[in-house]
This record gives structure tokens, sequence and C-alpha cells, in this order.
């Protein structure tokens, strides 16, 4: 059992560093969404900051990438994310189609480039 | 989008009467859509990533479990590996969950009946991230209402396991995995974020928020504040809205 968990300041850490300070969020909108209009403009507001605060995650993970994305050149990546953007539009906004042509053109530059 | 069809009964069929159909419809439902295998290969990264910056398997599924949330659980991870401090770890986990808020807000008053409590939505808000809320859009409307909660705890807890499965043949296979693999698991959340979140784009203040917050971060971070994320999405995201309330006022 204290191999499947480790040591229990690990899971402290995890509720403290990363289930709390994710889960206030979903509280919040449970607590304040109520009162809150679907078209009032604080809305508009807080979705657009919401946009481009998960656009900055999307950059992150691309300019400062985690693990084995690292291995990956940085222009590989953009480019990989670029055309799978493209294919998304030229396929009449297909999230599918779009995933799998910016995976398939990461694969083919690295094979490409050995 | 690619969507294998998905045949709910008729919102007046009596399998909806009881909460434990609809339960059982939510679950069936993962099966209805693609997202459900980006989710599968997602955690198969976090599980590997987990193994990779020595974390116990029984910690990253308590953290699927517990963060239920893609983007966060990668960067609870790498910057805790990295050796950042558990306050530095809190506060860019933070940052990235606030964009859970509106998705709340927005898909809350689709299932609440006036006998609705507030605590019956307490695991319903739990399940929000980005995929169920995509799907509580689309398959919601086909849901009577009253059983909606049912049918939402159904779907979640049904891509919860899907999930929990993932993490746990992830961080199995870590060892195994060639590293192009991981590469192009790790690469799927940017892809599956930016995408979807282009195709739920309903204003102009949505798309130039997404423009300006991709174009900004790789600016603000060589600011290197350890909050450079809440910096450039609360500037592109308000830049966004005042070009929204400009162009509303002419």
């Amino acid at each position: 059992m204290s191999d499947f968990i480790g040591d229990w300041h690990a899971l402290l850490v995890l509720v403290v560093a990363g289930f709390l300070p994710n889960e206030v969020w979903r509280m919040l909108g449970l607590w304040f969404g109520g009162g809150v209009d679907e078209g009032s403009e604080l809305l508009v507001w807080v979705r657009a900051v919401a946009t481009a605060i998960l656009a900055g995650v999307i950059a992150q993970i691309l300019v400062l990438p985690p693990g084995a994305l690292a291995s990956v050149p940085d222009g590989l990546r953009y480019g990989a994310v670029a055309a799978g953007f493209a294919i998304f539009m030229l396929t009449r906004r297909s999230i599918f189609a779009g995933v799998v042509g910016g995976e398939a053109i990461m694969l083919a530059g690295k094979w490409w480039l050995g | 989008m690619v969507r294998w069809p998905l045949a709910l009964p008729p919102l007046d069929s009596i399998s909806w009467q009881s909460p434990l159909r609809a339960f059982a419809w939510g679950m069936r439902s993962v099966a209805s859509t693609v997202l459900t295998l980006v989710l599968f290969a997602t955690y198969i990264g976090i599980g590997a990533l987990a193994h990779d910056t020595h974390f116990s398997l029984g910690w990253v599924l308590a953290s699927t479990a517990l963060v239920w949330a893609g983007p966060a659980q990668i960067i609870l991870i790498s910057t805790l590996g990295s050796g950042a401090t558990v306050v530095q770890a809190a506060i860019a986990v933070t940052v990235s969950a606030i964009r859970l808020f509106p998705m709340v807000v927005s898909v809350l008053p689709m299932m609440r009946t006036p006998q609705t409590k507030r605590r019956h939505l307490v695991l319903v808000t739990h399940f929000i991230a980005v995929t169920l809320w995509v799907e509580c859009v689309r398959l919601l409307p086909h849901v009577p209402r009253e059983r909606r909660i049912a049918f939402t705890h159904g779907l979640g807890i049904g891509l919860c396991l899907v999930c929990l499965s993932a993490t746990t043949l992830g961080y199995g296979l870590a060892a195994n995995l060639p590293p192009l693999l991981g590469a192009a698991i790790l690469l799927l959340t940017p892809l599956a974020f930016l995408l979807s979140t282009a195709r739920n784009c309903r204003q102009l203040s949505d798309v130039l928020a997404l423009v300006l917050g991709l174009a900004l971060f790789p600016l603000v971070s060589l600011l290197h504040t350890g909050v450079d994320i809440l910096i450039s999405g609360v500037t592109a995201g308000t830049i966004a809205y005042g070009v929204h309330w400009w162009r509303e006022r002419a």
C-alpha cells in the first residue's frame, strides 16, 4: 500500500497544490453562477479572460514543452499545430481531422529529421 | 467532427422515468464521442509523465480523480518535477483553472429545475472540464430536464473511469513508451484544446482573446514572473473585451 500511494506528504502536496487551487474555480462558479446572467457584460469579459488564459496554457505547453515533447524541435512543434489548425479550418471545423493531421505532420517531420 | 451515432431514446420515452436508467445512458454516451479517444491518449501521457517524474501510481490516480483537468495535471506534475515549491505549483495550477469558472456558469443553467438544490450540483460541478462542457452542450438538449443531473453523473463517472484506466496504462507503459509516441501524446493537449476552443468561439471577443492570448504568452514568459499566464491572459482577455465593447458602442 505504501508503494502504491508513496508518502503521505506527497498526497498532501497534491491536495494543496493541485486539488484545491483547481477546484476553487468550479465551486465559485457553482456559488455565484446562479446570479450571473448568461448574456451579461461581466460574463463576456470573464469568458474572454478565460479563453486567453487557456490560450496561454496552450502556448506554455508549446513554448516550454514538458517531458518527451522537448525532444521535438521548436519549429516543428509550432508548424505541426499551425498545420493542424489549417486542416481544421479546411475541413469545416473538424476537430478530429485537425488533431490527426497535426499529429501526422509532427511524426513525419520527426522521421524526416531523423 | 467525427461522431459515432448516438441513439438516445426520445424525450417522452419511459426509459427516462428512472434516474438509474438516465445514469446508464450517460455512461453509454462516453462511447459516442471522439473526445473520449483524445482524453484516453492524453491520460496515457499524464500517467507516463508522472512515472518519469517519479510520482507513485496512487498519487497520479488520485490527481486524475481529484483535479480532473488535463492541463492542470500536466502543469502540476511538471512544475513539482522541476523542483518548484508547493506555492509556485499552486499558483500555476490555479491560474490555468480560471477557465473552469465561466464553463460552470454556462453549463449549470442547463440542468437546474426549480427543485434543484445547490448540493445536488456539487458532483456535476466537479466533473466540468473542457470535454464535459462540449458534450453537455451537444447531448443535454436530448435529455429531459429532470434527468440531466443523473445523466451527467453517468457521463462524468464514465469518462473518469476511462481516464483512470488510461492513467494506469500510461504509468505501466512509461518505461517502454517510445519517446516519439510520448511526444505525440503530449502534443494532443495543445492541439485538442486549441481546436475545441476555436470551435466554441461565439463572438469576436472570444476569437480575439484566443489569438492575443497565444501571441502574448511567449512575450510575457520572458519576464519569468511565475504568474506569466495570468498576466498574459488578463491583458489579452481585457483587450479583446475592450474591442468588443468599443464595437458594440460604435
